[in-house]
């Protein structure tokens, strides 16, 4: 240890250093996590793998990958920006990490930006074996547009981390566990993900066109294969993206 | 300028006082101890000064700067070991330090601080896997990184092992010798007399005594005779025989209520030897910092000190204080 100067103040290193510090930290406690890769990479993959080959589910006329290789991209971003989130970021609350962080030159913002950036990689990750595991499987790219699959991956990703860290910012973390998995498969069945929305019965048809994971299935759908896109699933998401941050900056409570 | 200052602190939970127009001041090169029972306001203090709560009225200052107004400049130039938890499970040692070394402009070598604080041997277990010394260790380690020039350790050798608390405690002598200023906080008092240049005893969110321990040690109570033996000895024959009150305030220490002149301390063995009862130790005049702390605990609380079990009973049910803590 060096004598320490009364007179001159320590200062933080730079905020891209900091943040990528932390980046590379979030980033290396998730794949870490055995619950994580199982729900983030294997859970999409064997969905994809096992529905595109074994018929059991309605699919209509096309093939079943055209159906579900979208649908299971939104499965993807759904599991890594809600359920991946709120487990991680609750526990994290409850176990003092986030009071610690909070004592040292690391940001708030930072610390968002660091775990969204986790999250943008984690799932370009996940697209990247999705998509590996798609064309293998026979889906074709149809007019797909690109653009407005990101822009739609973007909006999907801030507002399932909007409403993961609502729930992680609120609850007790054993209570957020069982409920990011509970909604979690309740989204899965109810947005249209594995099969046609319109296969459900009615009532429960309304509740599914205003879920976030439908609308993201549904755009995916659109950009990606030959499928219409409605007006209401952007609209949806939007509403979600707007909404699910705002309500978990109002609630967030760091211990 | 003082390294802190605690001035004229109130801190109240709903409505409960947990700190109660508290004042002290430490400056930079000193080990600061602040001690207090359970449910005293320690840990409501430190987390003022750390910027994590708002003081309800008064004010308290960082190195001159504001902890929550000021949080961003102030940050690099503190450390923080909170008293659990703080990282997450799955983090190694290594790991940990490297990315909290990341965060400083001007920080430790993260691998010649973890030889110093002995984690070498685990730099690559997870954070779940550690011991609670360990854990303990990687805290200071995580708290010394930035190079603080203040650090605040909340009851730094709590579960930790002898040689651990060794450890930590040249560790937190460095820290002061280097110019940095260290505010603990504990209930092991052979600790606080150990490492601590200055303490200051709360009680009920009060500040009841501050000094240095030698001071406190010397200056108070020199009219009375502590003394270790078999518990249970007869305190109304011994009194007698003393012309003096004598008490057993715990399982085998006395208390007499007289003056340690030669010809008492002369009867009170006199005393043991007819009774053939061997004497542990005798504390007259100057006493050990523990002594000072259960007598002005007590007087300020009307109780005793915890690990009299007795009374911490007592003093639980009696008035509802835990609500205080957090």
């Amino acid at each position: 240890m060096t004598a320490i100067d009364p007179d001159v103040r320590n200062q933080a290193a730079s905020a891209s250093r900091i943040w990528w510090a932390q980046t590379r930290s979030e980033l290396l406690l998730t794949l870490r996590r055995g619950e994580s890769v199982l729900l983030t990479f294997l859970i999409p993959m064997v969905v994809l793998g096992f529905f595109s080959t074994i018929d059991v589910l309605p699919y209509g006329d096309g093939t079943a990958v055209e159906f579900l290789f979208p649908g299971v991209l939104a499965l993807a971003v759904m599991s890594t920006a809600f359920v991946s989130t709120a487990i991680a970021t609750g526990f994290e609350r409850q176990m003092g990490v986030l009071k610690r962080l909070g004592a040292t030159p690391l940001t708030r913002p930072q610390l968002l930006w660091a775990k969204t950036a986790s999250i943008v990689i984690i799932e370009a990750l996940q697209v990247v074996v999705l998509v590996i595991q798609g064309l293998l499987l026979g889906f074709h790219f149809g007019g797909a547009d690109l653009g407005l699959a990101f822009l739609a991956t973007a909006l999907g990703t801030i507002a399932f981390a909007g409403l993961g860290l609502l729930m992680a910012g609120a609850l007790p973390a054993l209570t957020t566990l069982a409920a990011a998995n509970g909604v979690y498969l309740l989204l899965l069945l109810l947005s249209g993900m594995l099969f046609p929305v319109d296969e459900l019965p009615g009532a429960l048809q309304v509740f599914s066109e205003v879920l976030p994971s439908g609308a993201l299935a549904e755009i995916y759908r659109g950009t990606l294969g030959d499928a219409a896109v409605t007006g209401r699933a952007w609209m949806v998401l939007a509403a979600w993206a707007v909404l699910a941050p705002a309500a978990a900056a109002r609630t967030f409570r760091w211990e | 300028m003082p390294a802190i200052e605690v001035d004229d602190l109130s801190i109240t939970f709903g409505t409960t006082v947990a700190v109660d127009h508290l004042s002290f001041s430490a400056d930079l090169g000193e080990v600061l101890a602040v001690l207090g029972p359970n449910g005293a306001g320690k840990t409501s203090t430190v987390e003022t000064l750390e910027g994590y709560r708002r003081p309800s009225d008064g004010r308290v200052r960082v190195l001159g700067l504001d902890p929550v107004a000021d949080h961003a400049a102030l940050m690099p130039d503190i450390g923080v070991m909170l008293q659990a938890g703080g990282v997450s499970p799955g983090t190694r040692p290594a790991e940990a330090l490297r990315t909290y070394a990341s965060f400083f402009a001007d920080p430790e070598d993260p691998d010649e601080l973890l030889d110093r604080v002995g984690l070498r041997g685990v730099r690559r277990s997870t954070w779940r896997n550690l011991s609670g010394g360990e854990q303990q260790r990687l805290s200071l380690a995580l708290a010394l990184v930035g190079r603080p020039r203040v650090a605040f350790l909340d009851e730094p050798t709590n579960s930790v092992d002898v040689q651990g608390r060794q450890l930590i405690r040249s560790i937190v002598r460095d820290l002061a010798h280097d110019g940095a200023c260290v505010v603990l906080t504990t209930h092991d008092l052979a600790e606080a007399e150990k490492v601590a240049d200055r303490v200051v005893i709360i009680d009920h969110g009060r500040l009841v005594v501050a000094g240095t321990p030698r001071d406190l040690m010397d200056a108070t109570g020199s009219d009375e005779i502590l003394f270790g033996a078999t518990a249970g000895l007869d305190v109304t024959s011994l009194a007698e025989a003393l012309g003096a009150p004598v008490r057993e305030v715990s399982p085998g220490e006395y208390r007499v209520e007289a003056e340690p002149t030669p010809a008492t301390v002369a009867r009170l063995t006199g005393w043991l030897a007819d009774h053939d009862q061997p004497l542990a130790d005798l504390r007259a005049g100057r006493q050990r910092l523990e002594d000072v702390f259960v007598r002005l605990t007590r007087e300020s609380a009307g109780a005793t000190v915890e690990g009299d079990d007795r009374s911490v009973r007592a003093r639980r049910g009696g008035r509802g204080r835990r609500a205080a803590r957090r």
